[in-house]
């Protein structure tokens, strides 16, 4: 039985708190008609005897303690989902946005899942070419992995993860991914950017787009992507997809999370950022992966902004400790018109190990990519030296690696927006670029991977 | 059975009126779901329930049922190889019934109850016997004798007692005793939070050696001792939990995955079976039990997680094994803590941690210990713990870190300098300490060689003296050092780069015994002697660097252990290296020497040792 209330006792920032409510649940929907006949909804994050604290997800403007009715819906936040919704643009809480019709449901879901076992889990192991050497090359992605990228304001990650977008596969496979985008809290411009490009490369088919944008309600953004999950885990799971996840931007997305426990007056953690951010962050970024037995899979990249760049702010260390590996792009590297500016020395992808080798990418892959951090690292080093005592004082040697650091810039980790490398064509750049280096430097490859790929040309 | 009705529900914490009679850390069934939730708060007739499953939907006017038990284990055969939550569920049998999500309100046994298991007695009928005697063993895998024991608080004559095939619920002994007759089965259960008792506690002095070069040389463990990894993301401390778990010497391994990667426990299920222990060759599987709740299941049931992890622990110590306890991480187990705490609305310590925080992570800890097992025969087992902090930022100054440190012995400092120059384990020799060298010492001495604690020690002070050396270099160059200073810091980096780094995913690499630890170092340092006498006898400083051995030093970690000749035979090969380059290389040096190799050389070897420190 549906109940309305009208006995709205207290009204701060995105909350509501209801009083005289019998039988509210925790986590259950609510429906807010104001005074003006607007329909808000939100959820119950607290109930305390008859009192119920009530989260609107559109913010309370409008809302006033006399003449509002609430209405209490009996389940939780469940969103309909169907295969149908590949190719359409919803707002952030799943309702369609691009004028087309509602979807016919083939399934109604709670939007926060259910944990997935991790006996149940498959180890990700398959390589994805996302035809990036900088990623392909040094910090492979595998399906069923979550690799978020890390970035600061004015950095091109969305071209990056557009790019990413555009050109991942499954070597071997052809069937490309589909794509679900979650946006949350960015601007017209970068959604629109986003919607031109998979206009462009002709995926928009394949992609859903949940949009909450910059001037959007802030507080929807906490469900935006848990709904994205929700689609992707029935597309992935039930019908057998392989999905990617990008989420852009998760710092808005904490941000959000911040308003909701300042106004629940919360004892704060680090940044003000609520105790639970972690556990928060979890449990979306653990919703992706691979399940035995079933053929479609969840990869996710999230984007975030690093506020100052700082990498130990709470937003990026709590999803560094999630995720399996980052990508850094690099402010330096992209003022040296490199593109993408991947910070190789500092992105990682754990699960790049499995992912790799022979019947995979190519068995000289590990030696080739330990090598070539090496010599990057090593010139790196001869290049801060220099700066300091002048390129003349170097040894030769170092003036060889310096040579390499520069050329392993321009041409390995730059590569134009356009531009799809195989990943032979990524190990053979390798190669190329490690034959300025002395062959007595190789102290980091097989003899054997040498004679068959340093000695070839 | 009694119940009470919810009055609020806030997340994971439900407060119930009408419960009156139960008392603090009982369990209850909260709501026709029978969610599993935990008494942490009462006042008057009104509790506070942290409830181990998501509490979505539950609202106030729903029922709590009372069980009037504590949280407990269950303890008997079949622990091994299992696959458990936070609260002892099995994960893997959850997933046959109920799918690939883990839904709410499941209960199923942790033992199962189906399995018969072969029970031999080891008392007879007459004998008198009382808490904590062996009655009888199962062979529970081939690595894993597991004993019967009489459950506390039970003593008397053995009236029955049968051999056969049994389920852990059948009655394979009845004792007597003045006022009735007990009737015990294979299985026991026993309160998570409340540490199983022992006869006597005794001083660590054995090592656990766990084949990492860097642990076992310069920051063991002992047997029954503490240790904890804190560090920033990125620098492997899952990696060395997980080879702690894979190559520890201990006979039983509890691994604790609490609120972590989900993929991280996947991998550990698919390694673990196929892995072999390099002492008896059979599977690790067979030797370890899993405690899984990782970062996306319930916040609460993680708290209950490293309780349930040590207590079975425990129970396998008391058989007289040496356990050892991973528990990755205990920065979440904190963050457990402070959510409940901060939902509690108690006034809240540092960073909104609870002010009890470090009473908690001491009272943990210290469940670890060499101790003497209650009851006959005598035994003697051991439980160490080594847990993993993820401290935000790489901020040693974090509470949970702090309160950490205060109790462990054993500090390995994991440091994101070393792991971006992918220098792993990436464990700091300056920072990290261990406080049991010296109670050990004397067993390692007498085991593996006599000089193992001096080795150790000598080139640990060899690190430090190229520590020093390194402010200097930065400040005005390294030709400002004399050759013997320039060599200090050629043996340091040779201990670094041969001895410390150990490739994880190396598949002879990986591990490596005491004997070869003990080898490979006292190859180092043989070179490192060597160099310093031809220093001192006039041979040129680059061609010591350059001498061709040096490769084969630098390959020794690569030799399997049974080459172990190959390794020991380099002292030999060092000895004649030197001896052709005394009597060549003094005359070349005074033939005048190659000036640029020389440099080039040098200003190689100066930059690695500086981009290490």
């Amino acid at each position: 039985m549906i109940k309305e209330y009208s006995s709205i006792l207290d009204v701060s920032g995105p909350l509501l708190l209801v009083e005289g409510v019998a039988g509210a649940k925790y986590e259950e929907l609510v429906e807010i008609y104001t005074d003006a006949g607007e329909k808000k909804r939100g959820r119950v994050l607290e109930v305390d005897q008859d009192k119920a604290l009530v989260q609107i997800f559109e913010g309370s403007s409008g809302i006033d303690v006399q003449n509002c009715r609430v209405r209490f819906l009996g389940r939780t936040l469940h969103i309909g989902v169907s295969d149908d919704m590949l190719g359409r643009v919803f707002d952030g809480l799943g309702r369609p946005k691009d004028g087309g019709p509602d979807v016919i449901p083939e399934a109604l879901l709670d939007i926060n899942g259910a944990p997935i076992n991790p006996t149940a889990r498959d180890y990700p192991n398959e390589f994805i070419q996302t035809g990036i050497s900088s990623i392909d090359g040094i910090n492979t992605l595998v399906r069923g992995q979550k690799l978020p990228v890390f970035s600061g304001s004015g950095l091109p990650h969305n071209r990056v993860a557009a790019q990413i977008v555009r050109q991942s596969r499954v070597i071997g496979r052809e069937e490309q991914f589909a794509v679900v985008f979650g946006a949350m809290g960015i601007t017209f411009e970068e959604a629109n950017f986003f919607i031109q490009d998979f206009t462009r490369s002709g995926a928009l088919e394949r992609v859903v787009l949940f949009l909450n944008l910059a001037d959007d309600p802030a507080i929807e953004r906490v469900s935006t992507p848990r709904v994205a999950f929700t689609v992707a885990e029935y597309l992935a799971f039930e019908k057998g997809l392989h999905i990617l996840v990008v989420l852009s931007d998760m710092t808005n997305y904490a941000e959000a999370l911040r308003e909701i426990s300042a106004a629940r007056k919360e004892i704060p953690g680090r940044r003000g950022y609520p105790g639970y951010l972690y556990t928060d962050l979890a449990s979306v970024y653990e919703r992706s992966g691979r399940i035995k037995e079933k053929k479609g899979s969840i990869t996710l990249i999230p984007i975030l902004t690093m506020p100052e760049d700082d990498k130990t702010h709470p937003i990026p260390d709590l999803t560094g400790y999630i995720t399996e590996g980052q990508i850094i792009l690099s402010r330096s590297l992209y003022r040296k018109k490199v593109s993408p500016p991947v910070d190789v020395q500092q992105s990682l992808s754990r699960l790049k190990d499995k992912g790799i080798g022979k019947g995979k990418t190519r068995e000289d892959h590990a030696d080739l990519f330990n090598q070539l951090i090496a010599c990057y690292a090593r010139g790196k080093e001869a290049a801060e030296l220099s700066v300091i005592l002048g390129e003349a004082a170097l040894s030769d040697l170092d003036k060889i690696y310096l040579k390499f650091a520069q050329q392993y810039e321009e041409h390995y980790i730059s590569q134009g927006e356009n531009e799809n490398r195989t990943i032979e064509e990524t190990l053979d750049l390798g190669w190329k670029l490690l034959r300025m280096v002395p062959r007595s430097e190789m102290k980091r490859v097989r003899d054997a991977y040498l004679e068959k790929y340093y000695d070839k040309e | 059975m009694r119940k009470g009705e919810i009055t609020k529900v806030s997340g994971p914490l439900v407060v119930a009126r009408g419960m009156r009679g139960s008392k603090m850390y009982d369990v209850v069934r909260v709501s026709e779901e029978r969610l599993v939730g935990e008494i942490i708060g009462l006042s008057s007739d009104m509790a506070s329930i942290q409830v181990y499953e998501d509490t979505s939907g539950i609202g106030p006017g729903e029922i709590v049922y009372m069980t009037d038990q504590p949280l407990f284990v269950e303890l008997g055969p079949g622990l091994i190889e299992s696959i458990y939550d936070g609260i002892q569920r099995p994960l893997d049998i959850i997933r046959d019934q109920t799918g690939d999500n883990i839904s709410r309100g499941v209960e199923i046994p942790a033992l199962e109850r189906d399995k018969k298991w072969h029970f031999k007695p080891v008392v007879k009928k007459g004998d008198a016997v009382k808490s904590g005697d062996l009655i009888g063993e199962v062979k529970e895998t081939v690595l894993v004798t597991h004993s019967i024991m009489v459950p506390h608080g039970v003593e008397g004559t053995v009236s029955a007692i049968k051999e056969g095939e049994f389920l852990v619920t059948d009655t394979v002994c009845e004792i007597k005793s003045d006022k009735k007759v007990t009737s015990l089965t294979m299985m026991q259960i026993w309160p998570v939070r409340q540490p199983r008792p022992y006869r006597e506690r005794l001083a660590p002095s054995f090592m656990l050696s766990t084949g990492q070069r860097v642990v076992d040389m310069f920051f063991p463990i002992a047997k029954g001792g503490t240790a904890c990894c804190p560090g920033p993301f990125g620098t492997g401390k899952t990696v060395i939990q997980h080879q702690l778990a894979k190559w520890a010497e201990a006979e039983i391994i509890v691994y604790i995955g609490c609120g972590e990667r989900g993929n991280e426990m996947t991998d550990v299920l698919m390694e673990f079976p196929e892995l072999k222990d390099p002492r008896s060759g059979e599977p690790l599987m067979k030797r370890t039990v899993l405690i899984a709740n990782t970062s996306n299941m319930p916040v609460a049931a993680r708290e209950a997680s490293v309780y349930t992890g040590i207590t079975i622990a425990e129970y396998f110590r008391d058989m007289g094994y040496s356990v050892a306890v991973m528990a990755d991480s205990t920065s979440r187990w904190a963050e457990a803590m402070r959510e409940i705490s901060g939902r509690l609305e108690e006034m809240p310590g540092e960073e909104g941690y609870p002010a009890y925080l470090s009473a908690k992570v001491s009272s943990f800890y210290e469940r670890a210990g060499r101790v003497k097992a209650v009851g006959t025969p005598e035994r003697e087992g051991a439980l160490s713990v080594i847990g993993a902090v993820s401290p935000p930022g790489g901020d040693l100054s974090d509470p949970v870190v702090q309160a950490t440190l205060r109790v462990v012995k054993v500090f390995w400092s994991l440091e994101d300098r070393l792991a971006y120059q992918r220098h792993f384990p990436a464990i700091s020799w300056l920072n990290s300490y261990s406080l049991y060298i010296d109670d050990i010492a004397e067993h390692v001495n007498k085991d593996i060689a006599k000089d193992f604690t001096d080795i150790s020690k000598e080139a640990m002070k060899l690190l430090e003296q190229e520590a020093e050396l390194q402010e200097i270099v930065r400040l005005i160059g390294v030709d400002a050092l004399s050759p013997e200073d320039r060599l200090i810091l050629e043996g340091a980096r040779s201990i670094r780069e041969d001895f410390l780094h150990q490739n994880a995913f190396h598949e002879i690499d990986t591990y490596a015994s005491l004997t070869k630890q003990y080898n490979m170092l006292s190859i180092c340092l043989r070179y490192y002697h060597q160099a310093q006498e031809a220093l001192a006898r006039g041979v040129a400083f680059s061609d010591i660097v350059g001498m061709e051995v040096r490769e084969k030093i630098a390959r020794m970690k690569y030799q399997p252990e049974s080459d172990m000749e190959k390794i020991t035979s380099l002292n030999d090969e060092i000895d004649t290296a030197f001896k052709t380059l005394m009597s060549s290389g003094i005359q070349q040096e005074q033939a005048g020497e190659d000036a640029d190799v020389r440099e080039g050389i040098d200003t190689e070897s100066e930059k690695q040792a500086r981009s290490a420190t």
